[in-house]
C-alpha cells in the first residue's frame, strides 16, 4: 500500500494555493481543536510577563478566533457534514470503497457536534468576561495559567464533540476530564472543593478505563477505532455478548460523565464546590457532552443490524433516563445549598435530555439539542448568580442567607427569570426544547412522558423560585435546622475573591443577563430550531455519515425533516410547568409541610439523601452496580 | 486457554474496583485506580499478540516479518501517559486534602452529603 | 450505605460483571491470533513512510492527533498540579538545607547521571528506529536528573533544574505539535500531514515528520515530568506553614 494522496477537500470548498487565507471546512475542524491549544500555550508563555489587563485582553483574542473558526465551520458545513482526515491518512487512493481500509483518525462534523462545541466556546467566552477581576488569580510566573485551563478545557471538549474516531474520543474525554478535576480543587484553601475533585476525578477516570477496556474488546472483533469503521465491520456478523459487553463498558464514560443514576454521585459533590465560573461550564455544556456522546456512538457503531437492538436502547435508556430525571428532582428540591441545588437540578435535566436521545427519533432529538442549548444559557446564568452571592455575602446558603439579598434587585429578577426559565417558561430556549420533547415522548409513551418532563421541570424551577423567595425577597419565616438528617449547608464558604468587595463588580450581572437573553433568543427566533432540525435529521442517518467519513456521495437522508416549532399544547405545557412551579415555591416557603408529607419524607426521601454520602468507595460500588445493570438490561433484551 | 489472557484483565478490573470501594487511604485510592487501569494494558497488548511474532521494529528485520500489532501497542502507551499525569494530578489533591482535611481516610470526608 | 452493605452490592455487581465480560471474551478471536487487519495496515503504512519502529509510526504519524491530544493532558496535567499544590494564604517557602550524604551515594549518583542522561538522549533520538521515542526517553531524561538529588542534595538538583525555562519549554513543545500540524495545512494538505522528505529507510533522518515530533514530544515530556516532580518535591522540602 502506497501512501495515501493528501486529503482532497470536501465538494464545494475549493482548494486554494494559501489555504489558511479561506479555510474549507476541512481545514476548519482541526483548526477548531488547535486553536485553544495554541492559545493555551500562549497564555502560558506570556502570562509569565503580561500584566493583567494584557493576559485578560490575550484570553479574549483566542477565545474570539475560536469562536470565529466555529462560526465559519457552522455556516459552510451548511446541511451537510464536515469531514477531515488528520494526517491525509484517508482512505487509501481516496477511494470510498475503500474507506474501511484506512489507518487515520477521522474528524466528521454535522451541525450537532458544531453545535456543541460553539456552545463550549460561546460559554468559555462568558466564563472568561464572568471571572474578569474575579479570582486573585496565582500571581507572577503562573499568571495565564487559569486561562490556560479554561482554554485547554474548551479543546478538549471541542475534539471530543467533533471526533470520528472511538479512541479518540477516548482521548479528548480524558483531556476534559483532566482540566476539571484540576479546575475543581482550584481552591486550595477549603477542604471541600479537595474532596469533591477528588470524587469527581476518581469516578470519571475509573469509568473512562471501563471505556477503553470496551474499545479494546471492540478493536479485537473488529480490527477498526473508528467509529463509522467499527459500525460498518460490526454489520458483517450477527451481534453476540461481546457487542453487548463492549457497547456497555464504552458507554461507562458518556454515561458517568452524563451522570446519569446511579453514575451521579461525583456530580453534585464536584459542582457545589468547584469555583463558580467553572460551575458554569461544568454543569452548561461539559455533562451534556455525556449525553452527546452516547447518542453519537450509539448512532454511528451500534445502531446497525450487528449492534444493539433499537428497542433495547430505547427502553434500557428511558428507564434511566426516568431514574436519572426524579433523582435529580427529588434531591435538588431538598437542597439548601445554592449550587448544589442547581447542580441536582442539572441531574434531573440531563434525565429529561436521555429520554429525549433514547427515542431515537429525529424530532426527540431536536427538542434535546434546544433544550441543552437553552438549559446551558439558564443554569450558567444561575451558577454566576450565585456567584455574586458568594462574592457579596461569602454564603450560598439558602437558609443562613435568608432576606439578605433583598437589596440587590437586579441579579434577584434574573434569579427569578433563571427559575422560571428553568421550569419551560415559554418562549425561552428551554421551554421550546422541553415542548419538542414532550410531543416526541408522548407519541411513545402519551401522558406518562409529558408528564415526567412536567413535574421534573417545575420540581427543578421551583426550588430556584422557592430560594429566590426567600434569599432575594426574605418571604417566608427562616427554616429552622432539621438535626439528624444528612445535609451540606452553603456557609463558611472560602470567599473566591480575596477580599470581598462592598462593590458589586458589573460583569457578575451583565454575564447571566445575556446568557439569559441568549436562552431566550434560542426559543424565541425559529431559526434556531429549524438549523438544529435540519442537524438532528442528518444525526439519525447512519448511512449518510458513513459515506461522508469515507468522503463518498451521501445519499439524501430519507427522514423527514422533524417540526422544530412552537406549539399551542407545548406552550401550555410550558407555562403549566411554571405555574406549578411558583406554586410549589410559595407553598413551601409560606406553609412548611407538616403531617403526611413528614411521613413520605422520612420513609423515601430520607434514605434516597443518605445514599448521596460523599464517600468515594460508595460510588465506585454504584458503579459497578449500574454497569451490572445495563449489562443485565442489554443481556435480556438481545 | 486461549482465552485466560483477556479474562486476567477482566480480574485485574474487579481487583481495582474492589480496592476503590474499600479503601481506608487515598492515596491507596489512587494506586487501585491505577490498578484498574492496568486492566485496559493487559486487554489491549493481548488483543495484539500474535503467536510465533515479534516487536513491530523493521530496524533489523526483514519486511514481511511477522509481528504483533503495532496498533494497540501505541494505543497502550497513549494510555499510559494519560493514566500518569491525571494519578499525578489526583495525588496532589490528596496532599492538599491530607494539609486541610488532617486525614487521608475517605470515610471520614463528611463534608458533602445530602 | 454500611460497609456490609456496600461489600454485598460490589459481589453481586462483581459477578454479573464478570459472568458477562468472560462471556464475552469467548467470542474474541483467540488469543495469539495471526489476523490483526489494523496492524497490517498500520505496518505497511509505516514502511511507506520509511519509518522502521511502526509503534512510532502509529504515534507520531498515522494516529499523531490522538498524540497531541494526549500531550495535551500532560499540558494540563503539569498545569493543573502547578496550581493544586501553590503555596496557599497561609504557607510559606523556606530554604532547603543542605544534606549530607554518603561518599558512596555521591560517586554512584556523580557516575550515573550522565550515563542516564545519554541513555535518555538516545531512547529520545532513536524514536523512529527503535524500541523507545519520545515518551519513553523523555521519562529517562527526566528522572534521570533527580540522580542529582539522590546523590547531593536538594540545593544541587534546584541549580540542574531551571523551572522557569523548563516550564515554557514544556508550553512550547506542546504548542509546537499544534504548530507542525498547521505546516501540513499552510502546505495544502491535511492537518499534522507527513510532508517533509521522508530520507532514506533505517537512518535518524528517516520518517518525515516523525522523528520531529518525536523530539518535540521528548522536550515536552522531559520537561513536564521535571516541573511535575517539582510541584511534589516542593511540597515535601519547601513549602511550610506560616
Amino acid at each position: 500500500m502506497g501512501p495515501p494522496p493528501p486529503t482532497v477537500a470536501l465538494p464545494g470548498t475549493a482548494q486554494l494555493p494559501l489555504a489558511v487565507a479561506l479555510p474549507g471546512t476541512a481545514q476548519l475542524l482541526p483548526l477548531a481543536v488547535a486553536v485553544p491549544l495554541l492559545g493555551a500555550v500562549l497564555l502560558v508563555v506570556a502570562g509569565r510577563w503580561l500584566p493583567r489587563p494584557a493576559r485578560d485582553a490575550l484570553t479574549m483574542v483566542c477565545a474570539a478566533a475560536e469562536l470565529a473558526c466555529l462560526a465559519l465551520l457552522w455556516a459552510r458545513t451548511d446541511d451537510g457534514r464536515a469531514v477531515s482526515w488528520m494526517g491525509g491518512w484517508g482512505p487509501p487512493g481516496g477511494s470510498p470503497a475503500h474507506g474501511s481500509q484506512s489507518v487515520g483518525i477521522v474528524l466528521v462534523a454535522d451541525r450537532l457536534g458544531i453545535g456543541m462545541a460553539l456552545l463550549v466556546t460561546v460559554l468559555t467566552v462568558a466564563v472568561l468576561a464572568y471571572s474578569w477581576r474575579y479570582f486573585d488569580e496565582p500571581v507572577g510566573e503562573h499568571g495565564g495559567v487559569f486561562p490556560a485551563l479554561l482554554l485547554l478545557f474548551a479543546a478538549g471538549m471541542c475534539g471530543f464533540a467533533l471526533t470520528g474516531d472511538l479512541f479518540d474520543a477516548f482521548v479528548f474525554f480524558e483531556l476534559m476530564g483532566a482540566v476539571a478535576y484540576a479546575l475543581t480543587g482550584y481552591r486550595i484553601e477549603d477542604p471541600r472543593p479537595l474532596h469533591g475533585a477528588l470524587a469527581f476525578g476518581i469516578v470519571n477516570s475509573l469509568a473512562a478505563y471501563g471505556s477503553l477496556l470496551g474499545i479494546g474488546l471492540l478493536y479485537a472483533r473488529t480490527g477498526q477505532l473508528g467509529l463509522a469503521q467499527l459500525g460498518q465491520a460490526l454489520d458483517t456478523r450477527p451481534p453476540d455478548l461481546l457487542v453487548v459487553c463492549g457497547f456497555v463498558l464504552v458507554l461507562a464514560g458518556p454515561l458517568v460523565k452524563a451522570a446519569a443514576a446511579p453514575f451521579h454521585f461525583w456530580l453534585p459533590d464536584a459542582h457545589a464546590v468547584a469555583p463558580s465560573p467553572v460551575c458554569m461550564l461544568l454543569s452548561g455544556v461539559m455533562v451534556e457532552l455525556g449525553v452527546y456522546g452516547t447518542a453519537r456512538i450509539y448512532w454511528v457503531a451500534f445502531a446497525g443490524p450487528g449492534g444493539v437492538p433499537a428497542h433495547a436502547f430505547r427502553d434500557t435508556v428511558l428507564v434511566l433516563g426516568a431514574v436519572t430525571a426524579l433523582t435529580g428532582a427529588v434531591m435538588c428540591w431538598q437542597q439548601r445549598h445554592l449550587k448544589r441545588m442547581l447542580a441536582f437540578s442539572t441531574i434531573g435535566h440531563i434525565g429529561l435530555f436521555l429520554v429525549g436521545v433514547a427515542l431515537l427519533t429525529p424530532e426527540g432529538l431536536v427538542g434535546t439539542a434546544v433544550y441543552v442549548a437553552g438549559h446551558a444559557g439558564v443554569k450558567a446564568a444561575l451558577f454566576g448568580l450565585c456567584g455574586l452571592l458568594l462574592d457579596q455575602y461569602g454564603s450560598v446558603d439558602e437558609h443562613g442567607l435568608h432576606g439578605r439579598a433583598r437589596e440587590l434587585a437586579l441579579p434577584g429578577a434574573l434569579f427569578a427569570v433563571g427559575g422560571l426559565a428553568l421550569a419551560g417558561l415559554p418562549p425561552f430556549g428551554t421551554g421550546l426544547g422541553k415542548s419538542l420533547a414532550e410531543e416526541a415522548g408522548g407519541r411513545y409513551l402519551p401522558g406518562l412522558l409529558p408528564a415526567l418532563f412536567v413535574v421534573v421541570s417545575a420540581v427543578t424551577g421551583g426550588a430556584v423560585l422557592r430560594a429566590w423567595l426567600r434569599v432575594f425577597r426574605g418571604a417566608g419565616p427562616t427554616p429552622g435546622d432539621r438535626p439528624g438528617e444528612p445535609e451540606t449547608s452553603g456557609e463558611g464558604e472560602e470567599p473566591e475573591v480575596h477580599s470581598p468587595s462592598r462593590r458589586l463588580p458589573a460583569p457578575l450581572t451583565a454575564v447571566p443577563a445575556a446568557l439569559l437573553l441568549g436562552a431566550l433568543v434560542i426559543g424565541a427566533a425559529p431559526s434556531v430550531g429549524r438549523q438544529l432540525a435540519q442537524a438532528a435529521r442528518l444525526f439519525t442517518d447512519r448511512v449518510g455519515y458513513l459515506a461522508a467519513a469515507y468522503q463518498g456521495p451521501v445519499p439524501p437522508a430519507p427522514q423527514p425533516v422533524p417540526a422544530s416549532d412552537w406549539t399551542v399544547s407545548g406552550a401550555l405545557l410550558g407555562l403549566l410547568s411554571a405555574a406549578l412551579a411558583v406554586a410549589l415555591a410559595l407553598l413551601a416557603v409560606h406553609f412548611v409541610h407538616r403531617g403526611p408529607g413528614a411521613a413520605l419524607n422520612r420513609r423515601l426521601v430520607l434514605p434516597l439523601r443518605r445514599l448521596h454520602s460523599g464517600l468515594v468507595g460508595d460510588y465506585v460500588t454504584w458503579l459497578a452496580v449500574g454497569l451490572a445493570a445495563l449489562l443485565v438490561a442489554f443481556v435480556a433484551q438481545r | 486457554m486461549s482465552v485466560f489472557p483477556y479474562l486476567v484483565a477482566g480480574w485485574v478490573l474487579l481487583a481495582g474496583i474492589y480496592g476503590l470501594a474499600t479503601s481506608r487511604d487515598l492515596i491507596q485510592s489512587v494506586g487501585c485506580l491505577a490498578v484498574a487501569q492496568s486492566s485496559t494494558y493487559v486487554l489491549l497488548l493481548a488483543v495484539g499478540y500474535r503467536r510465533g511474532a515479534t516487536a513491530p521494529v523493521f530496524a533489523d528485520l526483514p519486511v514481511g516479518a511477522p509481528v504483533v500489532d503495532p496498533v494497540v501497542q501505541a494505543l497502550a502507551l497513549t494510555d499510559v501517559v494519560v493514566g500518569a499525569t491525571v494519578t499525578a494530578l489526583l495525588l496532589a489533591l490528596v496532599i492538599q486534602l491530607r494539609k486541610r482535611h488532617g486525614t487521608v481516610d475517605p470515610e471520614r470526608l463528611t463534608g458533602l452529603r445530602g | 450505605m454500611s460497609r456490609r452493605v456496600r461489600l454485598l452490592l460490589l459481589a453481586g455487581a462483581g459477578l454479573v460483571i464478570a459472568v458477562v465480560f468472560a462471556a464475552g471474551c469467548a467470542e474474541l478471536p483467540p488469543f495469539g491470533s495471526p489476523d490483526h487487519p489494523y496492524g497490517e495496515r498500520a505496518v505497511a503504512a509505516a514502511l511507506a513512510r520509511h519509518t522502521a519502529n511502526v509503534v512510532s509510526s502509529v504515534n507520531f504519524d498515522q494516529r499523531a492527533f490522538d498524540t497531541l491530544g494526549e500531550e495535551s493532558i500532560l499540558f494540563a496535567s503539569v498545569l493543573g498540579t502547578v496550581i493544586v499544590l501553590r503555596p496557599a494564604r497561609d504557607e510559606d517557602r523556606q530554604e532547603p538545607e543542605p544534606a549530607r550524604v554518603l561518599p558512596s551515594t555521591r560517586l554512584f549518583g556523580a557516575l550515573l547521571l550522565p550515563v542516564t542522561l545519554l541513555t535518555g538522549g538516545y531512547l529520545v533520538a532513536h524514536g523512529q528506529l527503535s524500541p523507545g521515542g519520545g515518551f519513553q526517553g523523555g521519562v529517562v531524561l527526566a528522572t534521570g536528573l533527580h540522580l542529582a538529588y539522590v546523590a547531593a542534595d536538594y540545593l544541587a538538583l534546584r541549580q540542574v533544574r531551571p523551572l522557569a525555562v523548563l516550564d515554557v519549554a514544556d508550553a512550547l513543545a506542546a504548542g509546537a505539535f499544534s504548530v507542525l500540524g498547521l505546516v501540513g495545512l499552510v502546505a495544502g494538505a491535511a492537518f499534522l500531514s507527513n510532508t517533509l522528505p521522508l530520507g532514506t529507510f533505517n537512518t535518524l533522518s528517516s520518517g518525515g515528520l516523525v522523528p520531529v515530533i518525536n523530539a518535540v514530544v521528548g522536550v515536552e515530556v522531559a520537561s513536564g515530568v521535571i516541573v511535575l516532580l517539582a510541584q511534589f518535591l516542593d511540597q515535601a522540602v519547601e513549602v511550610v506553614d506560616r
